[in-house]
């Protein structure tokens, strides 16, 4: 029996609240503002706390990327990508050398492909860390930044010995990279990820049962598979989103092949699996760093056709084939044979692509970033729709957005 | 299996699907007619399952023609596939091609990017503004005649939208 339509409406709680009148208000967020990593600009419309519409306006940090590479030689862009995703420039250096590499058909000697194996492993492990730590740091929890950064400086002091700069690390190169392991390196570096998952044990202590925590990123920012996908997203914010897409496993390069690691996969793809996902990864890339350094044999660290790669140093004073060779690489730059390709690859935070167009000269034609960060920015006012405005420091935390990349 | 769907594609869209080639690397790519470009996307996302497109992009050919080329670059997750479709556009004509927001939602940005970067128009496009550049920006930075050290004309203060600052105190409650 159903009740007339003109009962009296049962009572609510609600009845007894003053009625505030609610007006749509414009909350411009940014473009400097602590919680925006980086410089971008979002334009909230709230109606009291919720969220009703937004939209973001980016490109403070455009500084014009792929202009500039397309007028430097292909060795001289790697100073450029390290710039993309500062905090792992290791990877972009990878994922540039790799596209040219393709690009030029060549094969990289077995040592620095484990080289760059390692490296970009613990950079994975860097850019994790920051994330986890500015997300705790921003919700409240001062303490995990600290443990999070001395972590990641600690890695870095190691590719600090390795390359010389602790973020602009323009180490790999066409054909290989350009140091091999100090003295003792290894060794260091293992104790370092020791230190490392200590931390991340402490980390993993305050927050991962963390009730205020739990609260601000269980549920929100929430991302359904099918819509991740739609999306484009990839990395760390689609396998949260529960598909198990990661480059490495589905087209591995380099040695990925032969490691022996796990792809986290979340369940809910809100905020809290995806802080869940990169405290998996970093062990995953732990394991797959001591793996490396076990199946490492000594060897060449960078091919020895000087079309590609620089002499070393004795020839090129001793030899004229070497001064010759040196001179034209750096004056011309390396030929790479006039063609098109992407190429692709597992970045911290999900692929990256370069998409490259060479005209058989010294210079690229066409250097296309597709950077990893991307289509999850993009999103953002998906994910933030009738959210709380509180619940957007969370999400645009773990999004990751690096502005040196989304924004080039 | 990139191959097959090629193979599939040619025979299915024998008038728009054209040139297939293997690239570099092994890459599976071919050319479609810009005119129906939203029609093999959908049949690739919908019958062979692309379901992600991770990138899209743009290339400024300058002296060729046509002078303009739209660069897809297609994933299919469940068969672990990749394929690349390039479509030409030419210069003139509103230098446009139809946009495939609605097949996959994430080209949004990477259409309102090369809408930015090179002046292609995306018909059909929700939104298609610039995305890096500013709006009074003048010309398109990626395209090659525009020059490395290119100046810009002081742009005059812009007025501040009545929905971008809020109600004023005038007309507070």
């Amino acid at each position: 029996m159903t009740a007339p339509a003109h009962s009296p409406p049962a009572p609510s709680a609600q009845e007894n609240d003053a009625p505030l009148p609610v007006k749509r208000m414009v909350v411009n967020l940014g473009p400097s503002h602590p919680a925006m990593h980086g410089v971008t600009r979002a334009v909230v419309e709230l109606e009291g706390e919720t969220i009703r519409a937004m939209k973001l306006d980016i490109g403070f940090l455009h500084r014009g990327f792929e202009k500039s590479c397309e007028t430097v030689t292909w060795g001289q862009c790697f100073p450029y990508t390290d710039r993309l995703n500062y905090v792992s420039s290791i990877m972009n250096n990878v994922g540039f050398a790799l596209a040219v590499e393709k690009l030029c058909r060549l094969e990289v000697p077995e040592r620095a492909r484990y080289l760059r194996v390692v490296t970009s492993e613990l950079h994975r492990i860097c850019d994790h860390l920051t994330l986890v730590g500015a997300m705790a740091m921003e919700l409240g929890a001062g303490t995990v930044f600290f443990f999070a950064i001395e972590g990641r400086d600690l890695i870095w002091d190691r590719l600090t010995e390795l390359c010389g700069a602790r973020l602009t690390s323009n180490y790999a190169r066409i054909g290989g990279v350009s140091r091999d392991l100090p003295e003792g390196w290894a060794d260091k570096t293992l104790r370092t990820l020791d230190r490392v998952a200590e931390l991340c044990e402490e980390i993993h202590g305050l927050l991962t049962r963390n009730r205020i925590f739990l609260d601000r990123t269980r549920g929100t920012g929430r991302v359904p598979r099918q819509d991740a996908i739609e999306l484009g997203f990839t990395g760390p914010c689609l396998r949260a989103s529960g598909e198990a897409y990661d480059v490495r496993k589905a087209f591995p390069y380099l040695v990925y092949d032969r490691l022996d690691f796990d792809i986290p996969v979340g369940a809910n793809g809100d905020n809290f699996d995806r802080y869940l996902m990169r405290m998996e990864e970093m062990r995953q890339s732990d394991r797959i760093v001591r793996q490396c350094f076990q199946q490492m044999q000594p060897g060449e660290i960078i091919v020895q056709d000087f079309r590609y790669a620089l002499p070393p140093k004795p020839l090129v004073y001793g030899t004229i084939e070497g001064v010759m060779a040196h001179f034209k690489l750096v004056m011309e730059g390396i030929k790479v044979p006039a063609g098109e390709a992407y190429s692709y690859t597992e970045a911290a935070n999900g692929e990256l692509g370069f998409y490259l167009v060479s005209d058989g000269g010294g210079r690229p034609y066409k250097l296309g970033l597709r950077a990893p960060g991307w289509p999850m920015l993009a999103a953002l006012p998906f994910m933030t729709k009738d959210a709380l405005l509180a619940d957007l420091i969370p999400t645009f935390d773990s999004i990751n957005m690096i502005g040196g990349e989304v924004e080039q | 299996m990139s191959k097959a769907v090629i193979a599939a594609l040619l025979e299915r869209f024998p008038d728009a699907v054209t040139d297939a080639y293997e690239g570099v690397g092994g890459d599976d790519c071919a050319f479609v007619a810009k005119e129906r470009i939203v029609e093999v996307c959908r049949h690739l996302r919908e019958v062979e399952r692309f379901d992600l497109a991770p990138y899209i992009t743009a290339v400024d050919y300058l002296g060729m023609e046509p002078r303009f080329e739209v660069v897809y670059n297609l994933v299919s997750i469940p068969r672990s596939a990749r394929v690349r479709l390039r479509v030409k556009v030419p210069e003139g004509d509103g230098c446009s091609v139809p946009s495939v927001t609605g097949v996959w939602r994430g080209a949004d940005w990477f259409e309102r990017y090369c809408y930015d970067m090179y002046g292609i128009r995306f018909s059909g496009h929700p939104d298609l503004r610039r995305l890096f550049m500013y709006d009074e920006f003048v010309g398109h930075p990626l395209r090659k005649d525009y020059p490395l050290r290119g100046r810009q004309p002081l742009v005059p203060e812009r007025q501040v939208d009545e929905n971008l600052r809020g109600p004023g105190p005038a007309t507070r409650d």
